[in-house]
């Protein structure tokens, strides 16, 4: 009961006080502020990046292999794989014939070009040379016309298939199929139209490219492609030896000597997790560090403006305690006018934080979730009480006698 | 004003507003609220000891009414400081109700001065932002009575004081008298065993001064005990017990006959 009373009784002193200072109160929160808006945002755009990250690595598939010549996250120096040799198209047709775990094996090659339809123009659009088989191992969602086929591959004919973005820049009223594009200049027939995949972690857009045979890439925009075999396994539980039979194959190709080592990488989706994973970690590092220092400085602005209201409050403090205020309830008085502005202050950053999030939406799909209030709440709270401490403890300890004197 | 202790006789007292018959009840028979033995108090000021008490023996009954005077320095304030267990002797015993508070802690002092002890202060000690109600409640929430019942005792005594119309006012809404009737309400309404007044007309004109005497008497004829600091011959005059103190000890210790007075 008296508990109760006297936390009621704080409350409403608290409040009194806050009310009687607003402008240095506000002042005094933004520390606290800053530390929980970058708090709040900052685990909101994680979220986000994660979900963000799910969506686009699931265009690359658990269940496939790229030979390549470069690891994706290769720790080795590039003076050491820069001169390695390049991986072709013949490499592809051989790996095929002899993997036994693959279902699908198809070789692709991009570069950066221009493509024209009638007066439009689209700059660094990927020209993408693929097989018929790459439909498969890209997992690709043909939704208009068809994918190339086989024998427009082996006979390089001059079709190709849309993304979905260039489809919609360059036909926005009418149909693609068998219109004639121009590819670095070339005249094109096109055949089919990609769904949309949307980006890659909002980097590399999956929707503003064009496919052709590889045949017809290998003449029409480069001699020297840098060739990816996309490999699709039989069966993800044989994963690891599948890159294995890979491996062994990649090295037989290039006539490797035992104990040379690889001239090729073999990447898959979980590099990329264990990247991103890692990336996550960093990024919650450096918020964590920017939150900590801020909600640091506006705890230490906390306590200096708890420090001023239990000066100016001395003789307060003093009648309060010659009424019957125990050590106690002073504590209590003080800790929770901290912990009230402090909250108040989270409330704040959070009023700010909300519309943010919005903004990061824009790039990360992504919402403020229940957590992460509860959180930022929960810090701004156990700031005011931590940096409240001292100024409420030296209050509570005041003799009456001195405090009463004070004017 | 300075008043000159005098431990043989008291001035000459003006007619004070009081029936001489209601005089302090029988000392010898009533019942003993506090007895100090030998309470010294010592400050220490750089190498250098102040004895602002130096072994005051004193008894006081339930239901007197007691002034102390003395001149500036001479100890009023830390006498009423150990009286108000809002400082601790430094040597002596003190016994409030028979129970020994002279070497209590912090928190049981507090609780003793909840209970047991009204403070009525020169300078009203007004919390300015709450009303007037609510500073009356102060003491009752830290005895943690419930709000409704706190707020009930706390318009009695508000009643008490005559300012049942002044409730929700603030103090800045009111006259130093009135401000003072609020902190008299406050020291009442936890029912305390003493009331300390430590200049209680201190800041108030004569007129104001004399209402709030006014209010001290009919306190004392409702069978409070009183004791009330104070370096005016007028104020003191209301008690029926006068105590002098010089230099940190107790020079005279008389019973006022308001009969004698008048006459005299
Ligand atoms: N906190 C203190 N520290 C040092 N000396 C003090 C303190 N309080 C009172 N004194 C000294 O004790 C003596 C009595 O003071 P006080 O009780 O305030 O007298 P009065 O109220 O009668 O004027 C004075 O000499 C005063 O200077
Ligand atoms: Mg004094």
């Amino acid at each position: 009961m008296r508990f109760s009373s006297e936390i009621k009784e704080g409350i409403s002193i608290s409040w009194m006080t806050i009310r009687s200072n607003k402008m240095r109160t506000a002042l005094t929160t933004l520390g606290i502020v800053i530390g929980i808006v970058t708090v709040t945002l900052m685990q909101t755009a994680i979220e986000g990046l994660n979900k963000a990250f799910l969506k686009s690595i699931s265009a690359i598939g658990t269940d496939v292999l790229y030979v390549q010549r470069h690891s994706w996250f290769s720790d080795e120096p590039w003076w050491k794989v820069r001169n390695r040799r390049i991986i072709t198209p013949e490499h592809a047709r051989l790996v095929a014939q002899q993997a036994t775990l693959a279902s699908a094996v198809a070789p692709d090659a991009g570069d950066f070009g221009t493509v024209k339809y009638n007066n439009r123009s689209a700059s660094s659009v990927m020209i993408l040379g693929c097989v018929a088989d790459t439909v498969t191992v890209a997992n690709l969602n043909v939704i208009e016309g068809r994918f190339l086929s086989s024998s427009e591959v082996d006979g390089a004919r001059p079709v190709c298939v849309l993304g979905s973005e260039l489809a919609a820049n360059f036909f926005p009223h009418e149909s693609p199929i068998g219109k004639k594009i121009r590819i670095e200049g070339i005249p094109y027939e096109v055949v089919g139209v990609i769904g949309k995949i949307g980006s890659f972690l909002g980097l590399f857009n999956f929707d503003n490219r064009v496919m052709i045979p590889m045949t017809r890439f290998l003449g029409d925009i480069t001699h020297w492609p840098n060739v990816t075999i996309t490999v699709k396994v039989r069966d993800i539980r044989q994963m690891n030896d599948a890159i294995d039979e890979l491996r062994g194959i990649m090295r037989k190709i290039r006539r490797l000597e035992p104990g040379m080592p690889d001239d090729f990488a073999i990447n898959q989706q979980d590099a990329f997790i264990k990247t991103f994973n890692k990336l996550g970690t960093s990024i919650a590092a450096a918020g964590l560090i920017v939150a900590g220092l801020s909600l640091f400085v506006g705890g230490i602005g906390i306590m200096n403006i708890m420090f001023v209201s239990v000066a100016e409050r001395t003789k307060e403090i003093g009648l309060r305690k010659a009424l019957g205020a125990r050590r106690r309830t002073i504590l209590l008085q003080f800790l929770l006018e901290a912990a009230i502005i402090c909250l108040g202050g989270g409330l704040l950053a959070l009023g700010i934080a909300y519309p943010l999030s919005w903004v990061v939406d824009r790039f990360l799909p992504t919402s403020m979730s229940f957590g992460i209030v509860c959180v930022a709440l929960a810090v701004s709270l156990a700031t005011g009480v931590i940096s409240g401490f001292l100024p409420a403890w030296r209050a509570s300890r005041l003799s009456p006698v001195e405090a009463l004197r004070n004017e | 004003m300075t008043v000159e202790a005098n431990p043989t006789s008291l001035p000459n007292l003006p007619p004070g507003p009081l029936d001489a018959s209601a005089g302090p009840p029988d000392a010898t028979n009533g019942k003993v609220v506090i007895r100090l033995s030998q309470i010294a108090k010592n400050y220490q000021v750089g190498t250098e000891t102040v004895h602002a008490l130096r072994g005051v023996d004193l008894t006081i009954y339930k239901g007197e009414y007691v002034a102390i005077m003395g001149p500036s320095g001479s100890g009023k304030s830390t006498m009423m400081n150990v009286l108000g267990c809002l400082d601790t002797p430094s040597s002596g015993r003190f016994e409030l109700n028979g129970i020994d508070v002279s070497d209590m802690d912090d928190n049981r002092l507090a609780d003793i001065r909840n209970q047991e002890i009204g403070f009525v202060f020169q300078t009203f000690n007004l919390l300015a932002r709450s009303t007037a109600l609510h500073n009356v409640e102060l003491p009752l929430i830290y005895a943690g009575v419930n709000a409704e019942r706190r707020r009930e005792v706390a318009i009695e005594a508000m009643g008490q004081v005559g300012l049942a119309d002044r409730m929700l006012h603030k103090p800045n809404e009111m006259s130093g008298g009135q401000r003072q009737r609020v902190a008299v309400a406050r020291a009442l309404v936890n029912h305390p065993s003493i009331i300390l007044a430590d200049e209680p007309t201190g800041n108030l004109d004569s007129k104001t001064g004399e209402e709030i005497m006014g209010l001290f008497e009919v306190l004392y004829k409702k069978g409070n005990t009183l004791i009330v600091v104070t370096h005016e011959e007028d104020v003191a005059r209301h008690a029926r017990r006068l105590i002098r103190i010089r230099d940190g000890l107790i020079a005279s210790d008389e019973i006022i006959t308001h009969k004698t007075a008048v006459s005299a």
